[in-house]
Formats: C-alpha cells, structure tokens, sequence
C-alpha cells in the first residue's frame, strides 16, 4: 500500500480583517475618551429630568461645583466645606474679569439636602457670582 | 522562459513584516481604551440667575408665583402648593402632573413676544432637608414638557429660589 506523502505547510491565517477591526475599535473608543475630571465626580448621582438635554454650545465661563451628599462640595477634585469654600471662590472671583458673567454649574447629588444647595448658592452669590445653573442628567425612559 | 515567479522556489529573498509587536501594541491601546471608557449619560442645565441684592427686597417686577415644596423628616415630597393651593394625589409624579397642568392654565398658551409665558416668573420655595432630586422634578415641571413628538414646549423660564428658602 501505498502511503500519501503529507504536504508540510504551515497555515497562516489572514490578519488583515481583525487587524482592520481592532483599529476601528481604538478610533471608537479614542473619539469617545474624555480626561476631563473637572466635570465630573463619582460620588454625585444627579437627579434626572426629561428637559435636561445637552447644551448646543458649551458655555464659555464656567465653574463647576459638585455638591455632593455629605454636603461636601467639590471643585477640580479638591474637597471644600464651607469656610473652605468661601476662601477658594474669592480666589476663583480673582481669576476672572467679571464673575456676573461666570456661570456657575451645580453638579448637586440628587440626595443632598436641597438647603445646602441653596447655602451653596448664596455663599457665591455674597462672593459675587450670580449666573447658576442646575445640572440634571437626560431622562432616557419614563 | 523563465517564469518571474519561480524565484520563490528557489529560496529567494522574501521580506516578512513581523506583526507580532503591532498586534501586540494595538492590544495593549484597545485594552487601555476599554478600561478607561465610560459611559456617561447626557447632561442639561437648568439656568437661574440670582443676583445677590435680590435678596430681602421684592425682586420681581410681577409678583411672581409662589411654588412651596414640603418635605417629610426623611427629605422626601410631603406637599406641592402653588399660591394657596395645594396639589395632593398618590405619587410624587401625579402631584408635579397637576401642577405642570395649573402652570398651564394660569399662564395660557400663547408664546409671542411679551407673552404670560416669556414674562412669567416664579419663586420656589423648599424646606432645607427636602432630597435636592424634588426640586429638580419641581423645575422640571415648572419649565417645560415635552409633547408627543419629543419637542420640549417651554414653561416658565425665569426661576428663583425663595431668599426665605432652605432655612432651618
């Protein structure tokens, strides 16, 4: 009988479709990457609402503040009471040409007491600023 | 003849592009993205502008409507009252739908320039310890709806905290 020489080749499989996909995936996710931590903070669920849609153009003078539910309040992941937090608005009204013009963004947990929001506010209302703006995240589904 | 071809085999000098690194590397890029992503929900604002020397001394040019918020000693929704009525059903839902619907009818549907709507004006009014979460329901209620297409029909636009609100 006769044996069949096997044919040692090596099978190479074609890269070229997983590499094109893998490269498609890093472009997502690059488009998509925020690592703005100013704007965020963990700790804060905000509240939702069906009106919150996003903004058609950032706002140009902002400050964000993250209040959070043990009232601490947050500002560029530094953590401030409210003595420490009047010391870092002078500072950040001094920063600024005209804090009329400054919005301020309230990012308050959706728990927090509604009266440390407002002690919130008039602390940077004393301090000088007067545009607010509640933040609330878009309701998907009712 | 001679084929061109016949050079690969006779051993000829053949390049091969090593992918192994690359591959290795786009990994290491997607695995990175992956870990770092997150998915964050869509986020609106809801504008207020409280100058400081609005407070004590009657702010508005209309007297403005008043919107009282209650809370429970847990901080949740007790009781809705714009004026002097009082909003009462089983949820907080169904309180906030029978105001939004008080909103309307006060304010009318007219939207032109110089309108109830444009001029309109309201004071919120909320206990300290009431979860900030009502509050934003409150403002949503008193701002806009949305209609059956998904359009967002505008409210009341101008909003302010009570200077009386949040003590004690």
């Amino acid at each position: 009988m006769r044996i069949k020489k096997s044919r040692r080749e090596l099978a190479e499989g074609d890269m070229t479709p997983m590499i094109d996909m893998t490269f498609q995936l890093i472009a997502f996710f690059m488009v998509l990457i925020n690592f703005s931590q100013a704007e965020q903070d963990d700790k804060v669920r905000l509240p939702d609402s069906e009106l919150a849609r996003p903004p058609d153009a950032p706002l140009v003078d902002a400050l964000t503040l993250h209040v959070r539910q043990s009232g601490l309040t947050v500002i560029s992941n530094d953590e401030h009471d409210m003595e420490q937090l009047r010391k870092r608005m002078i500072l950040e009204k001094q920063y600024t040409d005209d804090p009329k013009k400054v919005t301020i963004i309230i990012r308050g947990d959706k728990a927090v007491p509604t009266g440390k929001v407002q002690e919130v506010i008039r602390l940077c209302q004393d301090v000088g600023f007067e545009l607010f703006a509640l933040r609330a995240k878009e309701r998907l589904n009712r | 003849m001679k084929l061109r071809n016949s050079a690969r085999h006779e051993g000829g000098n053949k390049i091969e592009l090593q992918m192994t690194p690359m591959i290795d590397i786009v990994f290491q890029l997607l695995v990175f993205f992956v870990m770092t992503f997150k998915v964050a929900a869509m986020e609106g604002d809801f504008d207020i502008k409280m100058p400081a020397a609005a407070q004590g001394s009657p702010s508005f040019d209309n007297l403005p409507l008043k919107l009282t918020l209650r809370a429970t000693p847990t901080g949740k929704l007790d009781e809705v009252r714009l004026g002097e009525r009082t909003f009462s059903g089983l949820s907080y839902q169904d309180k906030f739908r029978k105001l939004q619907d008080q909103i309307v009818t006060q304010i009318g549907t007219d939207t032109g320039p110089g309108s109830a709507r444009e001029t309109a004006e309201i004071e919120i009014d909320a206990d300290y310890n009431l979860q900030y979460e009502f509050v934003i329901e409150a403002m949503t209620a008193v701002t806009g709806r949305v209609d059956k297409e998904g359009n967002i029909q505008r409210l009341i636009e101008k909003v302010k905290f009570s200077p009386s609100s949040g003590g004690g």
